[in-house]
């Protein structure tokens, strides 16, 4: 999936800075013979050449002390529509080893988890939200998620707002979620990169950036920037002004891309000055950067697409999409997933169409991707119920929908959507190990994560307060350390 | 003439759709009841002339409309409280927001109930999360309309700035039931902001409310006993405008209950005093903090409107917000009821998810279905009249296909005293426009 969107010298610069490959690291080569190569020597510092310095704060995620192990007897729904009633999940080494029924092996030597009675389901993403840039405390020194002071912001990136010790992480992961894609605000029409995470306790960003995962940028459709430029007597004022901002910044980015391309490949006069701005669009362009698009009506996203055309480029996710239901075909034909809530709407104009059978409709067209979002502190903790609204209306409405499936609209899907599914999303051999024990089916209000993995690492255990993290910010603060009504399970 | 044009084909369509009348005898047959305070398996539940006339386990009486409710579950209509129902219908319009006020020379006697929109699109929305009844609750001027970190105001905070005024005006009950009467009864009680919110009304210090609000009262009952002089302008000036003063009295003699938005334990206990010191009745709404201090509002005999989902240390007044906070008000014996999301205005249909959560942090689950029904109706001075299956109760029930705080669950019948609704909405019937492609443009499919 990375490989499929990264291509060109940005691809190969992140995979050789990320993992640290010998036989890349020294050279930045490319297995892309079109892709820019420079001719002479370099003379530029690292942070003056974009070609060499694609992701300066790289990841230093490891893994937190992790077993082999085995869970058995759970009834597994493996976000690759499959359900396998008393089955076995094998985790060696971080990785998904073996998925089957109960005949599948478990290697001696591993802890055996029992869970009969329980559900089984890859971790949770959350591909579009705040956490850390809008922390809690949401008060003003904290609101970090919104460079509200030009519509074009490209060239900030969500990673350096974001606080590691938002006590949201820690209840996110209560609920599930292995994994979050956090996104700038959506003020602007270009709001800067989004990084994704993985969902441990960490002192830095850089301790929970997914290694591996591509940049993406947040582009917004709609009211919100036309209302916060327009109040300010600035364009974008209209949805035409949104439309001729995006359209000028990627004229620019594209002529900014050609003189360094062509710098690069004749190595003659001076190099051009790096623009952060630019050079986030040129990563658009050259497909390496995913676009997760804000946009709510079906009429904006078919101009988003067809803006896509005129500038070459694809667009990974339509967010929050209330009306993609009216043009379902459209995006399963473009290969465009749609992140969207299940009872969210009416709190403004362009949110006014959004019906509960959304995912459910997006879904049911041949070569969908539907994706349940968050947006939200709170609701993030329960992707699994706003699915399963989802799926109840989908089924009022007639559809055949099974619950191995509709389980990927908050895993495997959501993987999909932010430019991951090779690496999680799904219970598959190979991929990372990241597992949630439900205490029941997770289609149910009662149902709440029992434990959940990261990388094969337990990192939360709903019996067992060792495993039940705190952040800095919440010590010592009013009730910390007591228990309400005597409920000893989950810190919050 | 366009309006009653408009009109007219409203009324032509409700009485296309709707299927019962309030006077037939209905009688649900064959479900797993729950009252309120009780749950009866394969029970029946009879409904005449609007209202319940008996639940049991008898069958049905000769003559009824017999709704087989076997496998299912029947429940009291749902009540919403701290609600914006009928009250406003696209939260960024301001123009369709009759929740709020802010002029400074009227507070307290801001009355919702002229406001109301019978044909408001939120209502049918709501009715299929089993809602039939609403406490439809004014907002401070400074709060915050939902979705707040889309609100992309720098610098004023997710409250904006405050107007004066210490009350954001009186509440109203509802029925979402079809038709035009939809108004139960206005001014059922004062709504006040404290904490934060509050201070930053006074000036900006908790202190500063507390003695505004104390003397505020004290010209309130100034003007009460002298309300003669007050007519001939023979008492001093008083701060407030007389509408405010009358609307206060109630509040004053502690016979209209007032409604204080709250959070933080210490405000809470501040508050507490502030009622005994003044021989005001309370109820709080949100007390995320509220268990922290379970105890005293349990021997206050104060009831709490609260959203069990709400556990993250949004602000600092809300640090010790837990998800077992209504699991720990009920152990101590308050009465709780539980909120829908934002404001449960177009989101009101999630309070039974936010129930159904708050089982799941160990609230019993018959307290959870008392915190929907019962307890709202108690709380607003309206037990045994609906928010509950028992004979006298308005015929408000809601037959659904299972648990109905799983959502999973939906309704397949909805009653509002006793005239079963159209399981209909505008975003059915935009699902249905949307489901199949012809040749024609959408906008010809109805």
């Amino acid at each position: 999936m990375i490989g499929h969107h990264l291509r060109g010298v940005s691809l190969a610069a992140i995979t050789c800075a990320v993992l640290g490959l010998s036989a890349c690291a020294t050279t930045g080569s490319t297995p892309d013979d079109t892709a820019a190569k420079p001719s002479k020597e370099r003379t530029l510092a690292a942070g003056l050449d974009p070609a060499t310095t694609l992701d300066p704060y790289p990841s230093t995620y490891q893994p937190m002390p992790r077993e082999n192990f085995a869970v058995v007897g759970a009834t597994v729904l493996t976000g690759t529509d499959r359900k396998i009633e008393n089955g076995v999940v094998v985790v060696t080494d971080g990785k998904i080893a073996a998925v089957g029924d109960a005949s599948t092996p478990v290697p001696s030597g591993y802890r055996v988890v029992e869970a009969r009675g329980r559900y089984v389901t890859p971790g949770v993403i959350d591909v579009h939200s705040h956490l850390g840039v809008y922390p809690s405390p949401g008060v003003q020194g904290m609101s970090d998620g919104n460079e509200a002071t030009n519509p074009n912001t490209a060239q900030v990136w969500a990673e350096h707002s974001l606080w590691p010790q938002d006590p949201g992480f820690n209840t996110a992961r209560a609920g599930g979620v292995t994994t979050m894609h956090i996104l700038p605000g959506s003020a602007n029409l270009f709001g800067g990169r989004g990084v994704t995470i993985r969902n441990v306790p960490s002192i830095t960003m850089q301790g929970m950036k997914f290694p591996a995962a591509p940049y993406t940028v947040k582009m917004a459709c709609g009211e919100n920037p036309s209302r916060v430029y327009g109040g300010r007597n600035q364009s974008p004022a209209t949805g035409m002004g949104n439309m001729a901002g995006y359209r000028a910044a990627f004229i620019a980015a594209r002529e900014y891309k050609a003189k360094w391309d062509k710098w690069h490949e004749t190595g003659e006069g001076t190099a051009p000055t790096r623009n952060l701005q630019n050079e986030t669009l040129a990563g658009v362009l050259d497909g390496s950067i995913l676009i997760q698009n804000h946009c709510y009506r079906a009429d904006e996203m078919a101009l988003m697409m067809d803006m896509a055309k005129e500038f070459g480029y694809r667009i990974a996710t339509f967010h929050h999409a209330t009306e993609a239901y009216k043009l379902a075909p459209q995006l399963a034909a473009n290969g465009i997933c749609a992140a969207m809530w299940t009872g969210w709407w009416g709190f403004k104009m362009e949110a006014l169409d959004a019906i509960e059978e959304n995912a459910a409709l997006v879904d049911a067209q041949q070569g969908s991707c539907a994706v349940i979002h968050s947006d939200d502190a709170e609701l993030t903790q329960r992707l699994n119920q706003e699915a399963a609204a989802a799926l109840s209306a989908g089924r009022r409405a007639g559809l055949n929908i099974s619950e191995e499936h509709a389980i990927g609209w908050f895993t495997s899907n959501a993987a999909k959507a932010i430019g991951i599914a090779d690496q999680t999303g799904s219970l598959t051999p190979g991929l990372r190990a990241d597992v949630v024990i439900w205490s029941a089916d997770p289609f149910s209000i009662y149902a709440r994560a029992d434990q959940v993995f990261i990388d094969g690492a337990l990192t939360f255990d709903r019996s067992n307060p060792a495993y039940q993290p705190t952040s800095d910010f919440e010590l010592g603060q009013p009730g910390y350390g007591l228990t309400a009504a005597n409920v000893t399970e989950g810190a919050r | 003439m366009r309006l009653s044009h408009i009109l007219a084909g409203a009324v032509a369509a409700l009485s296309l759709a709707v299927p019962a009348m309030a006077q037939e005898t209905v009688a649900i047959v064959g479900g797993r009841i729950l009252t309120g305070n009780s749950v009866i398996e394969n029970g029946t539940v009879v409904i005449r002339d609007g209202k319940i006339v008996s639940v049991g386990s008898g069958g049905a009486p000769s003559g009824a409309r017999v709704i087989d409710a076997a496998g299912k579950t029947v429940a009291p209509g749902f009540v919403a409280v701290d609600s914006g129902l009928a009250g406003t219908e696209v939260g960024s319009v301001s123009g369709t927001n009759e929740l709020r006020n802010s002029a400074n020379t009227l507070s307290a006697a801001f009355d919702i109930s002229y406001g109301l929109d019978p044909w408001s699109f939120t209502l049918p929305v709501a009715r299929l999360g089993g809602i039939t009844r609403a406490i439809v609750v004014p907002q401070h001027p400074g709060s915050s309309g939902g979705h707040v970190h889309e609100d992309e105001t720098a610098g004023a905070g997710d409250r904006g700035y405050q107007t004066p005024g210490l009350f954001a005006g009186q509440a109203a009950i509802i029925n979402l039931g079809q038709g035009s009467n939809i108004l139960v009864k206005p001014r059922v009680a004062m709504v006040a902001p404290f904490g934060e919110a509050g201070a930053g009304i006074a000036g900006g210090a908790r202190g500063a409310q507390f003695v505004l609000f104390k003397e505020t009262l004290s010209e309130v009952r100034l003007y009460a006993r002298n309300k003669s002089a007050y007519e001939r302008a023979g008492l001093r000036d008083l701060s407030l405008s007389r509408a405010d003063l009358e609307a206060l009295i109630p509040v004053a003699n502690g016979t209209m209950p007032l409604i204080v938005t709250v959070h933080r334990a210490s405000d809470i206990q501040q508050v507490l005093r502030l009622a005994r010191e003044e021989g005001i009745k309370l109820i709080l709404d949100g007390a995320e903090e509220g268990w922290l201090v379970a105890g005293d509002i349990a021997s206050a005999g104060v009831p709490v409107l609260l959203n069990p989902i709400s556990n993250l240390p949004s602000d600092f007044e809300m640090r010790a917000a837990r998800a077992e906070n209504a699991a720990a008000l009920n152990a101590a014996g308050v009465v709780i009821a539980i909120k829908g999301n934002e404001g449960s205005t177009h989101r009101a249909r999630e309070a039974r998810y936010n129930a159904g959560n708050a089982v799941s942090h160990g609230l019993p689950y018959g307290a959870a279905i008392a915190a929907l029904t019962v307890n709202p109706a108690k709380i607003f001075g309206m037990a045994g009249q609906f928010g509950q299956i028992a004979p006298g109760a308005a015929g408000d029930v809601v037959v659904w296909s299972g648990d109905p705080l799983e959502p999973l669950s939906q309704p397949s019948a909805v009653f509002v005293n006793g005239v079963e609704q159209p399981l209909t909405s505008r975003p059915l019937m935009l699902r249905d426009r949307y489901r199949q492609q012809t040749p024609m443009p959408p906008a010809y499919r109805n």
